[in-house]
């Protein structure tokens, strides 16, 4: 197991040197810089704030010089938010973006679960259709329009939630409500057909016919087989979620990851573009590690490679 | 039916003891969630209403200001919260942003309006207590105007005698002569060339009687050069001299910049020009003094993106401290007790909120989390003028929204279609029926009353000549119809209405196929800066209350002009106003400048700018201006029906 994670450790390297260069040449090849403005700044300042920013070397000794850096762990100063390092960025906006994508997962697998299983035993009824047919409106309704939706009922019209911030616990709950209902959309219909699959497998009528209660089959039988769909939807799911959401953060004003990381892209804030675009290669390789481990853990064919 | 589907979850945990912990586990936990959405649900009081109490002023700040440092600040949203935080020698009346004394308590003008003496008060004091003397406005004008510090407003400072010596970095400071040769003309011309960027040098040969040289005049040292190992004279009769250059940056001694700390408490400073609007310009963040030891501390002197400008580093003298920063979130400023003129600040403390969404703003302002937003998305304006006409303001603005011709580029170099589009443009259309705030129609370049000056209205709508004058270019030029134009914007809803529409009436008027491709911000930018279009949108918000903010940047080669017209006569008058301190001469040649751009049009103005903006009726002592400059100290929060 050791030498496993080891290797994947060690794969890891010359991945994210890959995504470094990629990034780093993309972001330097788009146009504009990160000091251009609609007050035009002369040429021979513009020169000098290039070259107090070490933007006026030639772009492979840039790279050098970033990569080196990078070794040290030093992720550079931000362009865009002056006098602060890109690492306490995302030090501070990685743990609220992680808070809100926590959050929302509760209730994407608080709704979607129940909603799924309930579906798939009563397949055809009039519940089946009203759950998967709100799936299917959750799965299409974007995160733009339902949280000023969101936003409308319960803050505007009811005024029980406050419409932005993230400040108190009942700032969390609108954000994470919109960024869940639309996972649990998706876990909802996961749910119901792994749960139809199983429920038709011959296990099920033996349980059945062995005289166990219909509670019993259902959890003790059936849900083990019909999860793992959502199982292998949760992973990825799971890093998209706590890397931060730009819509529902700048919907909700939220100082997260998300918004840090499409603004410096608009802003061409070269260092923290490649950052954010740094940390999230590492958390996605990581929690890909982690899927991995306990999927040999649970499988022993798996364990064997 | 299976007897689970009758149960509530509760049940099922009840009743089930196999799978109990994968239901405690993970269902119960997400019950009590769900439950708590209700129990926690706000009814407490919103920040405008706790805010009467508090005296707290939430404030929409539109974007995260890049720079909070006032030598390097760049932005409307750094000039927000840095007033609080900073006051220049002068401050500004909150209704007419006329200078009142600041730190300055009274001033001296000379009768040539050349030379200012400043007599600082003497409690004025820095946020951790030293006295702000007149030693540290001279250090912070070396500070910005130092070339290695890369301030993008330093020009600001220009207007200080000789301040742009010290400013231009890499002059031609003198010649070493290496081989004074023989034969050549005493005066010719030397010029430089081969170097990357450097500028407008111009010099004279000095020589002796044999034609031998014996030195060089400079008359301008130009800018930017790097260095030379030798060069070579071209002068005809003239051969074998070799001369040095000497490139090189003059020091603040050296440079004799007119700025003089006469004593601690007592400042003069003297001009190139006499200005007029100087004293305005003093409200401008670039001329704010910074605390020199802070500066010092942090090694700020020319270094950018050091931590000084962080809460519990920053040391200022405004009536407010920097209290807290969270970056994206918040920047919180709290009443400074050692401001000198703490008496007449009311607020305890303003939040700024770097919203960038128009919508999200707007909400935060309806649920009471905001006292002011920074703008109002277009589309709400009907809405909201219809519904809270006491809650919405327009405002006019220091500003001018118009589109620029490429005078390279066919058919615009030709004045008679520039002119034919402008007369083809309806511009009270555009007002009344595509942008809607209240903006004023632009039928001259400076907005009127700009510091006392209006222009003659000069672009009319006249589309019967607009359609002569582009039959007689098609005639002349013989074509058939104009060729397929690129109008060229940043992406925005609002740009590219007004897009649409011109696109419209050109088409209605002149015939003209006008192609809308709307570009990324930063990718425009450049666009526009390498003239790789042929008209394009563009838009000006003066720097201080005086035409010459805006008709300063069609001179020849100036950084913002990007036409490419240029007009030596034009160039003149802007001098010639400079010089003047008379206000109706200087007023005739902005005129004759207006004039010039309506008869050459390189632009075509649209409209100009209104500030709209969502405030909440309980923000007192807060007054339009056109600058959209409101001095905190005059702000209160009360609640209306105390004023009503």
């Amino acid at each position: 197991m050791v030498k496993f994670i080891l290797v994947r450790i060690l794969q890891a390297i010359p991945t994210l040197f890959v995504i470094a260069t990629l990034t780093f040449f993309m972001t330097r090849l788009a146009p504009g810089g990160p000091f251009d403005s609609e007050k035009n700044i002369p040429d021979e300042i513009k020169e000098k704030l290039e070259a107090h920013f070490g933007l006026d070397k030639p772009l492979h000794e840039q790279f050098f010089l970033y990569i080196s850096n990078l070794l040290q762990g030093d992720l550079g100063p931000s362009f865009k938010y002056m006098g602060w390092e890109v690492s306490e960025l995302i030090a501070k906006a990685f743990p609220i973006s992680a808070q809100l994508g926590i959050l929302s997962l509760s209730i994407a697998l608080l709704i979607g679960l129940p909603a799924g299983i309930i579906a798939a035993l009563r397949k055809n009824s009039s519940y089946d259709y009203f759950l998967m047919i709100s799936a299917m409106l959750g799965i299409c309704l974007p995160t733009f329009v339902l949280g000023p939706l969101l936003i409308l009922i319960f803050s505007s019209w009811l005024s029980w939630l406050p419409p932005l911030g993230w400040y108190s616990f009942s700032d969390m709950i609108l954000p994470s409500l919109t960024l869940g209902l639309f996972y649990a959309a998706y876990i909802a219909r996961l749910t119901r057909a792994g749960m139809l699959e199983t429920l038709n497998q011959d296990y099920i009528r033996t349980a059945r016919a062995k005289g166990a209660s219909p509670l019993r089959v259902v959890t003790r039988h059936a849900l083990k087989g019909g999860l793992l769909p959502v199982v292998t939807f949760l992973g990825p799911a799971f890093a998209g979620l706590i890397s931060g959401s730009f819509i529902i953060e700048s919907i909700f004003f939220i100082p997260g990851l998300g918004r840090f990381f499409v603004t410096a892209a608009f802003n061409r804030d070269y260092t923290m573009v490649l950052g954010t675009v740094l940390f999230y290669a590492c958390l996605i390789i990581l929690l890909n590690l982690v899927v991995d481990i306990i999927q040999a853990s649970l499988d022993p064919k798996s364990r064997k490679k | 039916m299976p007897r689970v589907l009758a149960m509530t979850p509760f049940q099922i945990i009840r009743e089930t003891n196999t799978w109990k912990i994968f239901y405690i586990g993970i269902i119960y936990p997400m019950w009590i969630f769900i439950t708590s959405f209700f129990l926690f649900s706000c009814s407490a009081p919103s920040n405008v209403e706790k805010a009467l109490d508090e005296q707290i002023l939430h404030f929409g700040l539109g974007s995260e200001p890049q720079y909070l440092d006032p030598h390097l600040a760049n932005s409307v949203s750094a000039h927000n919260v840095i007033i609080a935080l900073i006051e220049g020698l002068v401050s500004e009346d909150p209704k007419t942003l006329k200078p009142v004394p600041g730190v300055a308590k009274r001033w001296d003008i000379s009768e040539d309006g050349l030379e200012y003496t400043f007599y600082l008060r003497k409690n004025a004091k820095w946020s951790n207590g030293d006295p702000v003397t007149a030693h540290d406005f001279v250090y912070s004008y070396k500070r910005i105007l130092n070339p290695k510090l890369a301030s993008q407003y330093a020009s600001m400072l220009h207007g200080l005698k000789n301040a742009r010596k010290y400013h231009e970095s890499n002059r031609v400071l003198d010649f070493e002569i290496l081989n004074a040769g023989q034969g050549y003309t005493d005066e010719s011309e030397v010029s430089l060339v081969g170097s990357k960027s450097g500028t407008g040098f111009v010099g004279l040969l000095e020589t002796n009687a044999s034609g031998s040289i014996i030195g060089v005049q400079i008359l301008e040292a130009g800018k930017n050069y790097s260095s030379y190992q030798s060069i070579e004279i071209s002068d005809e009769n003239g051969t074998g001299a070799i001369i040095r250059p000497i490139i090189g940056s003059l020091s603040w001694d050296e440079a004799n910049v007119g700025a003089i700390s006469i004593d601690d408490h007592t400042l003069r400073l003297t001009l190139e020009n006499p200005t007029p609007y100087f004293l305005e310009l003093l409200n401008h963040y670039s001329w704010f003094p910074a605390h020199p030891p802070t500066i010092e501390k942090f090694d700020a002197f020319e270094k950018q993106g050091t931590a000084w400008t962080r809460p519990g580093n920053y040391v200022g003298n405004g009536p407010f401290t920097l209290s807290d920063h969270k970056v994206n979130s918040v920047i919180e400023v709290k009443k400074n007790p050692l401001y000198w003129d703490a008496q007449t600040v009311s607020l305890k403390g303003i939040r700024f909120y770097p919203i960038e969404s128009a919508d999200t703003e707007e909400r935060a302002f309806r649920s009471g989390f905001l006292h002011l937003t920074q703008t109002v998305s277009p589309d709400r304006i009907d809405f909201l003028k219809a519904n809270h006409p006491e809650l919405i303001h327009f405002e006019s603005y220091l500003g001018t929204y118009f589109y620029r011709f490429n005078l390279d580029e066919p058919p615009f170099d030709d004045v008679r279609v520039r002119l034919a589009f402008n007369l083809a443009t309806d511009r009270k259309a555009i007002v009344e029926k595509v942008t809607k705030g209240g903006q004023l129609p632009a039928r001259c370049f400076t907005p009127p009353g700009t510091g006392g000056f209006t222009p003659e209205s000069r672009f009319r709508f006249d589309p019967e000549k607009a359609k002569s004058l582009i039959q007689e270019y098609l005639k002349e030029k013989k074509l058939k119809s104009l060729p397929k134009i690129e109008l060229k914007y940043n992406t925005s809803e609002g740009h590219k209405k007004v897009a649409e529409a011109l696109q419209g009436m050109w088409k209605r008027h002149l015939g003209a196929e006008i192609q809308l491709l709307n570009m990324e911000w930063k990718v425009f930018l450049s666009t526009i800066s390498k003239r790789d279009f042929s008209l394009a949108r563009a838009g000006w918000i003066g720097d201080y209350v005086d035409a010459n903010t805006f008709l300063h940047m069609w001179r020849t080669g100036d950084g913002h002009n990007n036409t490419g017209w240029s007009n030596a006569h034009y160039d003149k008058l802007l001098e010639l106003a400079a010089q003047e301190s008379d206000a109706q001469k200087r007023f005739s040649y902005f005129e004759e400048c207006e004039k010039l751009i309506a008869e050459n049009a390189p632009i075509l103005p649209i409209y100009f700018y209104v500030h709209v903006t969502l405030r909440s009726p309980t923000v007192k002592g807060w007054y339009p201006t056109l600058l959209d400059h409101h001095p905190y100290k005059y702000v209160r929060l009360e609640n209306l029906t105390i004023n009503d």
